[in-house]
Formats: structure tokens, sequence, C-alpha cells
């Protein structure tokens, strides 16, 4: 509870702006572990470590700035979705396994009908219907127009 | 003068070439009809359509991603005009207007004219870009190492800092841009610099996996389930679309002004058609006399801002091919597409690659008929495919997305790609950062590094060599001015008004009125 009180306390700058600083802080000393080198001879690090430097900097300007203007920008009151989000992240999974695995008509099928139950409009025979059409125009656009170099139905990888 | 015209008919040699007249026409035709869909915009077509041209010839393929996106600005307003919806930021100026003409019932007629307007301002932009092209012919054996650093330089900043929102956050993600450019291996050094151990980045991460990932997957993540249903019932004749006489007499003039607006700034580079639209609409609200009747459906506020983003879009293809700066996203990813296509940017370009240049520049006016052609008779089609509702379209894209991030590279890690870029866009969203110029910074990335190199390795290491070449020393000039500006305006704008972000009023009622 006290915690949600101090993050709420920030603004969602001031986070933007300590992430970034975290991002290039990392990035920084990858590339100093890929060599600097020198001007007349960059190494692989040179440019990627100013870069970097940069990135820090306006990290560091928006996560100050924020905190002089906290209290200007109300949340927007927004309702939290996870179903939605959830789906289409598993769908995409779905599509990388069953595709490597399974071959294209599962993982076409897959994709569309979990993405699809994310809506909490669609109903089970909705998302069934749309993934059917979709296997449809994939076996005629991508594997027999385009010969997409996926197998249509396989078990176990290649 | 004569040179400029032997070019162009040159150009229609290359652009009506039965393969090239295909493409264009493909990408076109497909570019509309994505435009069309609610939520899918010009960078959504591009880059599942990318894939396709890596097997064509390097015209064909130009010509066919730039047909894609004009086509889908034709669509976009198609949107905008009829649902309110508009999928392409400039087009959120066209809703003011053009959605109350539809409750009005002249919808018929906001899109005819809008059409037209388009098309002249397309055309006006297509005889600048004739005429301007061999000035820069001219200063293109002056450019070395050093230019093109602070050109591209210039461009980021632009990028960065124009966009909506705080400037301090466009630079932040440029930067970021930057960094995701230079993963893979390194040409100089041979260095596998942030690759994590996977082998399938050491050739850098996929543009079309960024793309889609950013602007599509993400794009999905937030609006699942947020987005508003829209019906309309609405019928559209062709016969509707033709304006009355006096309906042509009172947009003739915001149709001019709204071009010039957006030829003048064209020439500025990394502004986009998002700001010249909005500039014009502005514009054409302080001098109209009807200024009353501006956001309850007044045909010169359709008419204005799309002539300047149109005219915009097409003069945008000099700074993008001739200086490799591109005004905005899409653009940045037109510019990935020649990079694909083993061309280089820069002013060389018109006189080492003349078939790609003047084909381009033809296939734009063949390609502006065939729309104007097109749409007229089409509009029942398009309006069949505005009723495709939301929470069907989105997995049937998804799918999309995924077959066409797979089939850049037949991998599946380019698809985890996306779906990585994806939910990392869906975050920086969340923290109210702009992710456009991400996408500019990946792909001038390895560029800018590479003439940066150069340079001083010409030099001997002396950094002098950027301010002692006048041309380069321009260029950093207008970087410097960029930046006290905007810390000018900011520092005004924190003493007038301490609860306004800074910005630019005009940018900052865009911004609200993209959402």
């Amino acid at each position: 509870m006290i915690l949600w009180r101090f993050l709420g306390s920030r603004t969602r700058d001031y986070y933007g702006g300590v992430v970034l600083i975290a991002v290039a802080l990392a990035i920084g000393t990858r590339s100093v572990a890929y060599g600097l080198g020198s001007l007349t001879n960059m190494g692989a690090g040179f440019f990627p470590f100013a870069v970097a430097c940069v990135l820090g900097l306006s990290g560091l300007a928006i996560a100050l700035g924020s905190r002089a203007s906290s209290g200007d920008q109300p949340r927007k009151p927004r309702g939290f979705d996870l179903r939605g989000p959830l789906c289409i992240i598993a769908g995409m999974l779905a599509f990388i396994v069953l595709g490597k695995y399974g071959g294209l008509v599962p993982a076409t099928f897959a994709v569309v009908f979990i993405s699809a139950m994310g809506d909490r409009d669609n109903t089970l025979r909705d998302s069934a219907i749309l993934a059917a059409a979709m296997v449809a125009v994939c076996l005629v656009v991508f594997w027999w127009l385009l010969q997409i170099q996926i197998p249509l139905l396989q078990w176990g990888g290649r | 003068m004569d040179q400029s015209l032997s070019s162009v008919i040159y150009g229609f040699g290359v652009a009506l070439e039965p393969h090239n007249l295909l493409w264009a026409f493909f990408g076109v035709v497909t570019g509309n009809l994505i435009g069309v869909l609610p939520g899918m915009g010009a960078l959504s077509a591009i880059s599942i359509l990318l894939p396709l041209t890596y097997t064509l010839s390097p015209v064909a393929a130009v010509l066919m991603v730039a047909g894609i996106y004009y086509g889908s600005m034709y669509g976009g307003a198609i949107g905008a005009i009829l649902l309110n919806l508009p999928s392409h930021p400039p087009h959120a100026v066209t809703c003011l207007d053009g959605f109350p003409m539809t409750r009005q019932g002249k919808a018929g007629t906001a899109l005819g004219m809008t059409m037209l307007a388009s098309f002249f301002a397309a055309s006006c932009g297509i005889v600048l870009m004739i005429f301007a092209s061999p000035l820069l012919v001219k200063v293109a054996f002056k450019f070395g190492a050093a230019e093109f650093f602070s050109v591209m330089l210039l461009g980021l900043l632009c990028g960065g800092t124009m966009s909506k929102g705080s400037p301090v956050k466009g630079v932040a993600m440029t930067a970021l841009g930057l960094l995701i450019g230079v993963t893979g291996t390194d040409i100089d050094t041979g260095v596998m610099r942030f690759t994590f151990g996977f082998p399938e980045l050491a050739d850098r991460v996929e543009l079309v996996a960024l793309a889609l990932g950013l602007f599509g997957v993400a794009d999905f993540l937030r609006t699942v389930n947020r987005f508003e249903a829209k019906n309309t019932n609405i019928k559209v004749r062709l016969r509707d679309m033709r304006p009355t006489a006096s309906e042509m007499k009172q947009s003739f003039f915001p149709m001019l002004r709204g071009t010039l607006t957006g030829l003048l700034f064209g020439a500025m580079p990394g502004t986009g058609p998002t700001v010249s639209a909005f500039v014009a609409y502005a514009f054409e609200k302080k001098v109209s006399k009807n200024r009353a009747n501006f956001g309850r459906g007044a045909i010169e506020g359709v008419v204005s801002p799309e002539a300047a983003s149109h005219a915009k879009t097409q003069v945008d293809f000099i700074p993008t091919m001739t200086l490799g700066i591109p005004g905005d996203a899409v653009m940045a990813l037109i510019l990935g597409a020649l990079l694909i296509q083993g061309i280089n940017p820069g002013p060389q370009l018109i006189t080492q690659h003349p078939d790609i240049f003047w084909g381009l520049v033809a296939s734009f006016w063949v390609g502006n008929v065939l729309l104007l052609l097109l749409n007229m008779p089409l509009i029942g089609v398009w309006i069949w495919l505005l009723r495709i509702p939301y929470r069907l379209m989105f997995p049937s894209a998804l799918f999309f997305i995924a077959v066409g991030v797979y089939s850049t590279n037949s991998g599946f890690f380019e698809v985890g790609e996306a779906l990585f870029f994806g939910i990392a866009g869906a975050m920086i969203m969340f923290f109210d950062f702009p992710i456009a110029p991400i996408l500019l910074g990946y792909v001038l990335g390895p560029l800018v590094e590479e003439n940066f190199r150069r340079a001083l390795v010409l030099s001997n290491g002396d950094l002098r060599i950027f301010v002692h070449r006048p041309i380069s020393a321009c260029f950093l000039g207008v970087c410097l001015l960029l930046v006290l500006g905007q810390l000018f305006f900011r520092l005004r704008s924190s003493r007038k008004a301490p609860t306004q972000e800074a910005g630019g009023a005009v940018i900052s009622t865009s911004s609200a009125n993209a959402k």
C-alpha cells in the first residue's frame, strides 16, 4: 500500500526518464567493453557509447523536468484491460511455436483464433469462423500464390 | 529546363513499362484498400507488403512502395470523412470538417472535392520535384562524409523535436532508434554488437519486424477492447461525388492555398505531412470569410489540409531520396526499402539511378490518375470495407503481420522480434513517448555512424572538419538554431503558462485530435 502511494506520487515521465537512464547505463558499459578506440581509429563501441550518453542525458532531463511539473498532469483514468493484450501476445507466440513444430495451417488458425478471443465482443463461434476463413485466405494467397516455405501440416521440427 | 523535360519523358518511358506499371498499379490499389480499413494506415500497409519487394527489381520495388503510400493517403481520407476515423495522423484535420459534412448528407461532395484537391496538389508537388531536382544535382559533387553526417544529424533532430509532444522525449527516442540501428556486426571491426548471443541478430534487427512491431502489434495491444465501434449507413453514389460549380468556386482558393502551404513545408526536412496539414487548416480558418462555419462542415476546411498533406507527401520524396532525411516514419520506411535494394540516398542518386528517380516522378502522375479513376467508381466497395468491425479486423491483420515478418527471412525469430518490439512499443506509448523517431533513428543509424567515422578518418581525428566545410557548417548551424529555438519557446511558455507543455499550439492540438 505504501509502495503504491510512493509510486503514485511520481509522474509517468519520472519513471520514463529513470528507465531511459538505466538503459543508457547498460548500453554505455557494454559499449566500453566493445572498445572505444580513438577519434582517428574508432572502435566498435565509440558510436553506441556517444549515443548512449545522449540517451542518458535526455533521460535525466525528462526525469528532472517531471519533478518540477509534477501534479500538473492528472493521470488519465483508464480501465485496465489484460485479456486483450494477453491474447494477442499468446496468439503471436502460438504462431511461432506451431509454425515451427506444427505447420502453417495450425499456426494460422491459432494466431487468428487466440487473438480474436482477446476482444470481448467475439464469441468462440465468431473467432473459429474467422480463423477458418483466414486459413482459407492463407492457403490461396501465401501457400499457393506466394509459395511460402512452411509445410502445411507436420509433426515435430524439421 | 529542356533537360528536365527530356528527363520526365524518359521517366514516363520507365514508368509505363508493363512490368513497372503493373507493380505501381498493384501498390496503389492495395495501398488504397488497406488505407480504407479502420485502424490501418500507410505504415502497416507498406511493412506488410515490403517483403514482396525483396524479389523485385529496384525500380518496380520503389514504384510499388511509393504507390502504397499515396494510395493509402487517398484511402485514409475516406475513413476520416465518413467515419471520423483518422488512420494516418494528417487525416485528423480532415475529420474536423469532413465528418460534419457527412452528417449533413454531403459526404459525396466532401469525398469528390478531396480527391480533386489531392490530385491537384500532388500534381503541383510533382512539378516542383521536376524543377527542383536539377539544382540538387549541382550540389551533389560537393557532398562528402562530413556533409552527410551533418545533414543526417539535422534530419534526426527535426524528426525528433518536431513530432508531437515534448522535444526531449523525441530526442531520447531518436537515440534509442540509433542504438537499435547499430545492433549487429560492425562493418569496420567485425565485432558483434548487442546481439545477446542470437546469431539471427548479427545481420541487424529486421526492418519489417521493427516497423510492424512498433506500429502494428503495439497499436493492437493498446486499442483492443478500447476501439469505439462506429457504424455507417451512408450511401454515396458516383453522381453525388461531382461537386457543383459553386462548390468548386468555393474550394478553389483554399485548394490553392493548401497546396502552397504543402509545397513550402516540403522544403523543410523532417516535418512530415501532419504539420503542414494543421498549418494549412489554421491558416485557412484565419483568412476565410465563413470562419464561423469551420468545424461544422466547411468544405474549405476539408480541401485545404488535404491538399497540403498531399503536396507535402510528394515533395517529401526530394529530401528523402536526395539527402537521406525522411519527413516522417512512413518516409523512413520507404528509405529503408531503398537501402534494402542497395540504393544509397544522396544528391548523387539522381545521376546514378536516373531510372529510379525519374521513373518514380512519372509514376506519381500515373498513380494519381489511376487513383482518381479508381476511387470514383469503387466508392461503394470502400464504404463496404469500412463496415468491417475492428474485432474481426485486428486478428486478421495480426496474421498478415506474422506471415509478412516471417517471409522477410523465412525465420520465426523475426516474428519474435516483431512481438518484442510490439510489447516494447506499447510500453513506450504508455509512458507518453513518441515512437516514430525510433524508426527514423533505426534507418539512419548505420549511415550516420559510417559517415561520422569516414569524416574523422579523412580529417585525422580533427572534429573541426564538420565546421570547416561550408555546407556541413550550414547544416550544423541550422541544428543549433533548432535547439536554441526549442529552448526559447520552452522557457517562454513555461513562464507564461506553467501548466502548458511546450511544443507549439498547433502541434499540441494535433496530438489532442489525433487520439
